[in-house]
């Protein structure tokens, strides 16, 4: 079995604590930045050489994170992030927000494309040599002109009496005979969010999709500004409705970190409950949605219930089903109580009995078996060019986890075991979550077992000077990483959270390519990106 | 009792029935997922729904579309008057032949998929397209194994077959088991259920049938929806008073009727738990599969016809 061996998939890159050494033996001076909370080591380098840095960085096999901007009249700070085998690396230059330009990474990390199209967008940066010069995330519903994360833009916007149709985005053509295209989206069949997919089709054969997402755009980031911490965490919990949690506590951790509070301990392992739950919850309601998709009903019905059930067991032990607004900043907002715990027991247990029958079942019927091999293969070659996160990176060869690589309490001295296959084709996408849900079984059995005794939350001390801080947090799509920067008097300056769709959706166009057209929805749903986490 | 009556008397029957055919299908395949489901008759319903429904017509749509769900719903009901369901002693059968019924066959087929270009929808064309090269495979395959229980009656009358069939002795002859066989796999095929297509999907990328008939609404979805339910019950009368003639009554008289009617009833209804059972236990075939699974029905229907030479000639 090629699965569970140690250190499978685990980054080649160096370790964390190397990097400064090596940053300086490429001759890019650098400066230490401590203002910057939590666990990431964060440098300031001149704009200049923000390119240099990516290229030292693709050389050194670090893997590519995020970046976000922030407006600080009258500059713009850009901060990017990256990955090291156990921790995490920013980096920081400042631009004037007046033409303010950047070499762009892109050349060097594919993975960096959109976000930095949307930080084009949002800030009016400008990205040189940045290969795709079309926009992304802006429709027609604000002009080219305005920047809606800057200062000077309005927070409730600059609404039309009538939004323009966005008909014009130019696609990239696939030419030849027979070749047709064929529209999809934004509004689907069934209940989920809205985004267009464009693919270029001969016969059945796909040739190429591309995605144009945005159709979600909430302005979150423009919300969260003057909004309180405990706003903060209700508007972070509503980022992605699925994964409510693990972006409310990335949310709080970057805001623990900002003021320099220490949490108690049991609210932090109730946090990694919660986080288990929620990765159980949706794993179930993903592998039941696949069988759905190649038309095998009896396994969606029967994960659906026990999706349904655990659910409701949210509901019972913590009060709600999709367990928004437990976490809160400075711990959370309910605690387990002996007859929870039995309850919370006994699910674990059922559970697990279920799953022993029902997951062989599916490995082992040729039917759903034949649909789901060889469809929709993501290379690990690809994977680690796309730098694509959680189930997906894992079927394809790619173990990262925070929870193992650079854990957080009460992740420290847990024995996690990170499912990794090779194949990347939809059966290891859904093999891997069955997994998973059987790992994170075990662990919040453990997590049950050593919950300490004592407080579940303590109030934040008011904010008395500026201070930002970065969280990280391995959410059940993956990696999620939250930045937050607070004023004195404890309103949020700016938040950005980085959902792992941001990286996980181009994964999905590149294991298109040979697919046949009906063949993309198990593809797509064995992905399962969000939406609304990525349009923001 | 006149023959004629009789003949429009079981047709309209088949047709009243055969939204029932199609609840109970779905019925019997939730209780088997453990599902509440809706009950049986909830097609009627969603028939009535629907034909109290504006119809909204696409500008592009031109009188193609508009008269599509007529011929599609009236071309079946005529397919539906030939098959003897009850009673052998049929008028209407020997004006049409098997031949002509695949004909009837095709031709809805050839209004479905010229409805679902029709629009310049890129589903509707696709499912067009798809239906297309299904069929064209199904339908040689139905032929053959139609011809092999032909060249045993000696006849290509629908009721001549069966009257042969259920005269004869109970000896299972191979040829007949063969074309039984290809009969089932082209059945499943041509009524778009698992695992070729699935009819309770909504996704469009996947679909066949469904998607060929997604621009309509109101009254055209109704019939559109009726027709197919009738085609599955048409294909279901057709296996069942095929490969198990028992009961269908060889006379028009009351007692023989009544028995023909309570065995067409149950056998239809094992049919029925058949195909609940299948779509249950099995997945969606990838598409390119199609065609060997059509293979395989066409040449378990030549191989009924070689047998039948082979063997059964005397």
């Amino acid at each position: 079995m090629n699965t569970h061996e140690k250190n499978l998939g685990q980054l080649a890159a160096p370790d964390i604590d190397s990097i400064p050494d090596l940053l300086a033996q490429a001759g890019i001076p650098t400066q230490e930045l401590p203002d910057l909370k939590g666990s990431a080591r964060c440098f300031l380098i001149d704009a200049g050489l923000w390119g240099s840095v990516a290229a030292m960085m693709a050389k050194n096999s670090m893997r590519w994170c995020a970046v976000w901007g922030e407006h600080c009249l009258p500059e713009i700070y850009v901060t990017a992030a990256f990955a090291a085998r156990n921790g995490h690396l920013l980096f920081r230059a400042i631009v004037a927000d007046d033409q303010g330009e950047l070499p762009s990474q892109t050349p060097f990390f594919p993975a960096a494309n959109r976000p930095e199209r949307y930080l084009q967008e949002m800030f009016g940066i400008r990205f040189t040599n940045h290969p795709d010069p079309r926009r992304w995330m802006r429709h027609q519903a604000w002009n080219e002109n305005q920047y809606p994360l800057r200062k000077d833009f309005p927070r409730a916007g600059t609404p039309l009496e009538e939004t323009p149709p966005d008909s014009d985005y130019p696609f990239i053509p696939a030419e030849g005979q027979g070749v047709y295209e064929i529209p999809v989206g934004p509004v689907h069949a069934g209940i989920i969010e809205s985004g267009h997919f464009r693919f270029q089709a001969m016969g059945e054969d796909i040739l190429s999709l591309e995605e144009h997402l945005g159709y979600v755009h909430k302005g979150i980031e423009k919300c969260a500004e003057g909004r309180d911490v405990e706003g903060l965490a209700r508007l972070a919990a509503r980022v992605s409705g699925d994964s409510t949690v693990g972006h409310a506590w990335a949310a709080c951790q970057a805001c623990e970190y900002a003021v320099g509070i220490t949490i108690p301990q049991r609210a932090l392992v109730i946090r990694a409950i919660l986080a288990e739950s929620e990765r159980i919850a949706n794993h179930l309601g993903d592998i039941g949605a696949c069988c759905n998709d190649v038309g095998f009903t009896f396994a969606q019905i029967q994960f659906s219930r026990l999706r349904e059930l655990w659910q409701r067991q949210n509901a019972a032990v913590f009060g709600h089903r999709l367990l928004m607004d437990v976490v809160v900043p400075g711990g959370v907002s309910r605690d387990i109580l002996a007859a929870q715990e039995s309850l919370l027991r006994k699910g674990i247990e059922t559970l697990h009995r279920e799953l022993e029958t029902l997951l062989p079942l599916l490995y082992e019927n040729p039917s759903l078996q034949d649909r789901l091999r060889t469809t929709g293969v993501l290379s690990p070659a690809k994977a680690r060019e796309r730098g694509v996160l959680g189930y997906i990176a894992r079927a394809s060869g790619e173990s990262w986890d925070l929870r193992r690589d650079a854990p957080y309490t009460p992740y420290q001295r847990k024995a996690i075991t990170v499912p990794c296959y090779t194949e990347g084709d939809c059966r290891r996408r859904v093999q891997v979550r069955g997994d998973e849900i059987l790992v994170s079984l075990n662990l919040l059995v453990t997590l049950l077992s050593d919950l300490p005794s004592g407080e579940v939350v303590k109030t934040l001390p008011p904010v008395t000077r500026d201070c930002s801080g970065v969280g990280f947090i391995e959410g059940w799509r993956g990696e999620i990483i939250v930045y937050v920067h607070l004023e004195a008097g404890g309103r949020v300056a700016r938040y950005f959270p980085r959902d792992p769709s941001w990286l996980n959706w181009p994964g999905l166009e590149e294991m298109i390519g040979g697919v046949i057209v009906p063949d993309f929805p198990v593809c797509n749903k064995s992905v399962n990106g969000s939406y609304s986490g990525h349009d923001l | 009792m006149n023959g004629w009556l009789f003949a429009i008397v079981q047709t309209l029957c088949v047709v009243f029935f055969a939204p029932f055919m199609a609840g109970l299908v779905k019925w019997m395949k939730c209780k088997l997922q453990n599902r509440q489901g809706p009950p049986p008759w909830q097609p009627y319903r969603n028939l009535l729904k629907l034909s109290r429904k504006q119809v909204v017509l696409a500008d592009t749509a031109s009188f193609v579309f508009r008269i599509a769900p007529y011929v599609v719903f009236s071309v079946t009901i005529v397919a539906v008057s030939v098959v003897p369901v009850i009673s052998v002693q049929l008028p209407t059968a020997a004006l049409a032949d098997v031949i002509v019924l695949v004909g009837f066959l095709s031709l809805a087929r050839f209004f479905l998929s010229l409805a679902g270009m029709d629009v310049g929808t890129s589903f509707g064309g696709m499912g067009s397209s798809r239906e297309v090269t299904i069929s064209s495979l199904a339908e040689p395959a139905l032929l053959m194994a139609f011809f092999t229980l032909a060249m045993n009656a000696s006849s290509t009358n629908v009721s001549t077959v069966i009257a042969h069939l259920s005269q004869g002795s109970l000896i299972l002859y191979p040829s007949l088991i063969f074309s039984s066989l290809g009969l089932i796999l082209v059945a499943i095929a041509e009524t778009g259920r698992i695992p070729i297509d699935n009819p309770a999907t909504h996704l469009e990328l996947t679909m066949i049938h469904e998607a060929m008939i997604l621009e309509y609404s109101g009254r055209h979805l109704a019939l559109m929806e009726w027709a197919a339910m009738l085609k599955l019950t048409l294909y279901s009368l057709l296996i069942v008073n095929l490969i198990v003639p028992l009961g269908v009554a060889l006379t028009l008289r009351p007692g023989d009727l009544l028995l023909g009617a309570v065995s067409v009833s149950c056998k239809l209804l094992l049919l029925a738990l058949f195909l609940a059972v299948v779509e249950t236990a099995q997945a969606k075939m990838r598409l390119f599969r199609a065609p060997q699974y059509l293979g395989l029905a066409f040449i378990l229907s030549l191989l009924g016809m070689m047998s039948h030479i082979i063997l059964e000639v005397r």
